[in-house]
Formats: C-alpha cells, structure tokens, sequence
C-alpha cells in the first residue's frame, strides 16, 4: 500500500506549482495512470482525499486517465495494444513483446487552479 | 439582483499544463546512482520477492561465495527488524540494514543514505535486497543495473501472472527452493511458462539457497553481467 505516499507526491507537486503560479486553489489533478504502473487506481483515489486536507488541494478532485499497455511487436513492426497483462503477445499475430511502449505511466498532466 | 453580481464573472478555473512524473525526484537519484555505480564499476543488482520465498538465505549464499574472490557488499530492507543483517553478516561481507519503519519498498534517497560512509570504488557487486512485498517496490527505480524476482516452488507457479506488475518489471527470474520442488508438486514447466508470459526472453535460474544446486551456473551469470558492465577488477 504505497498509494498514500504517492498521493502525497501528488499533492506536494501541485502545492508547489500552485505557489509558483500564486493560485489560491486546486479544483482538479489531471492524472494519467498507467496498467503496469503499479499503483491500484482505488486506492489512490481514497489516499488522495487524505492527502489533500488541509492543503490547498482540499476537496479538489483527482481527473485519472487509465493508460493501457502499448507494447511494440517486432513481426507486425508496430505498437500494439496488449489485451491482457498476464500474457505480453501481440493481439494481431501472436508474437511475444517484450518492449513496453506504454502503460508505466504515472504523471500529472495538468491542474486546475483558481487565481 | 445587483448591479455588481451582474457584472462580476463566474470563477473559471484555470487548466495549467504541468506534464511532470510524480516520481520525478525518485527517478533523479535513482538516476544519478546508476551513473555512480557505472563510474564505480559496481554491479548493482536488487532483489525482490514476496516475504519467505529465500531472498535472505539466497543473498547469503551469494555473499559468502562471491566473498573470497570479489569485493562484494548488501543493504537490506526491512519493515522493522534487523535481523536479516545479522544473518547476512555471517558471510562476513558489509552489510546495512534500512530499516524502513512503515513504508513497504524502498526508495532511492533511502539507498543513497545507506551508501554514506562507503567507497563504492573499492566494490565490484552490490546487493540491495528490498522489503518482502510483489506490489510496492515495482514503481521505484533504485538505480539498481539489474532487478531480480524471486519465487520460491511453495509460492505456486501462477505468481507471476498474479503480480504481472513486478515480474514485467525485472530483469531476471530466479526459482528459489528448488530443493522442496518434488515434495510440492511445482510445475516447473507452467512456471516458466508464465514468467515468459509476463516478461518474455526474460533470463530464469533455479536454485536451491539449502543444497547449492543450480548456484554455480547463477554464479558464472553474475560475473559475466559483472564483466560486461565494463567495470574495473578491484584489487
């Protein structure tokens, strides 16, 4: 259970944007979260309630965009998107595929802040 | 209605662009002890596994054999004891013990805290073993040049499709407990099976920690991965 300090990563990073930008508060965390990130989206979201009080975050939402696995098929010679993370082959022809293109993802893409 | 609501405009949030991984400040020590161990020409490997699969009786086995011929070193991770350094110790090799109070994994500052006082020149390999646990430590880079799964013929051959996550994330597999195998019924086959099905192409051992099997051939890999890492012997 490691969500709450990354939750609390996300909250200080924003803190610190919104006191860059002198903005009085945070109505929104856009979040992108990838499959293989290994953070559990639930969890998060009730450790970033938590996080958030108290700050100027408190009652702001967190926006998560679910990033799916993208990995790169060395016979179809492109990225494709992977059906099931309990087997790393391409949907197409079956190839296996090591490369993970995407789906580690774990970035905060944008705020929304009230100035 | 007055005039001034009328003409005062509802508050728009603002949609601020940042684009910033949260784990940024992770990734930049992690990063910047990768480059140390480079340039100290130190193998650093990390291992990781669920609690009781043999990650402490394997890395002593490693420690001792590795012992007569390099310099080698461990840091241990650990919830609340410190236990595990004190085995360890009996190989007679430096090892630290980070106790990591209540957090489940271990994370770069607390890797480069545990180096103080050590001269990474003076190590050809580095053990980081970190705390029991398949799900927290996959997100956290440790600057590590290798990361090891464990997974011992008790745990059931499914565990990697279990913790797709961590076993995506390592370098190598190891099947510890090799020795216990028959009296579980452990479906090598299946269990391989599913570790390429996570992480295909990825490398597998099997080795029992107890009887030495399996460990020379894991050994020679270690020194290979030590060689190719383009580092200098230390005397």
């Amino acid at each position: 259970m490691h969500e709450l300090s990354i939750a609390m990563s996300i909250v200080e990073m924003a803190q610190e944007e919104a006191e860059r930008r002198g903005a009085l508060q945070i109505q929104a965390v856009h979040l992108r979260l990838g499959q293989l990130s290994g953070v559990v989206k639930q969890a998060l979201l009730s450790s970033y309630e938590m996080a958030c009080a108290a700050t100027l975050l408190e009652g702001s939402q967190l926006l998560i965009e679910e990033v799916p696995v993208v990995a790169f098929c060395p016979k179809c010679e492109l990225p494709q998107l992977i059906a099931s993370i309990q087997w790393f082959c391409c949907p197409e022809c079956g190839t296996p595929t090591p490369t993970v293109l995407h789906g580690k993802e774990l970035e905060v893409v944008a705020l929304e802040m009230m100035e | 209605m007055n005039a001034e609501t009328r003409v005062q405009p509802c508050p728009v949030p603002r949609l601020v662009e940042v684009r910033q991984n949260v784990l940024k400040q992770n990734d930049v020590v992690a990063r910047a002890l990768r480059e140390r161990f480079r340039t100290a020409g130190v193998l650093a490997v990390s291992l990781v596994s669920s609690p009781g699969s043999g990650k402490t009786a394997f890395l002593e086995k490693i420690l001792t054999f590795l012992h007569s011929r390099f310099n080698v070193a461990a840091l241990v991770g650990d919830l609340a004891t410190e236990n595990d350094a004190a085995r360890l110790a009996r190989s007679q090799a430096p090892v630290k013990q980070i106790i990591t109070g209540t957090v489940c994994h271990l994370e770069a500052t607390m890797v480069q805290n545990a180096l103080d006082g050590w001269d990474l020149n003076q190590l050809d390999f580095l053990f980081i073993e970190n705390v029991g646990n398949l799900v927290c430590p996959s997100s956290y880079d440790l600057g590590e040049a290798l990361r090891f799964v464990l997974l011992s013929v008790t745990e059931g051959e499914d565990k990697p499709l279990k913790y797709p996550t961590i076993f995506n994330s390592a370098d190598v597999a190891i099947i510890t407990k090799s020795d216990l195998a028959a009296a579980v019924e452990f479906d090598e086959e299946a269990a391989r099976r599913n570790i390429q099905a996570i992480r295909p192409g990825m490398e597998v051992f099997k080795l029992s920690s107890k009887t030495g099997e399996g460990l020379t051939g894991f050994l020679e890999f270690l020194e290979r991965r030590h060689s190719h890492s383009g580092a200098p012997a230390s005397n």
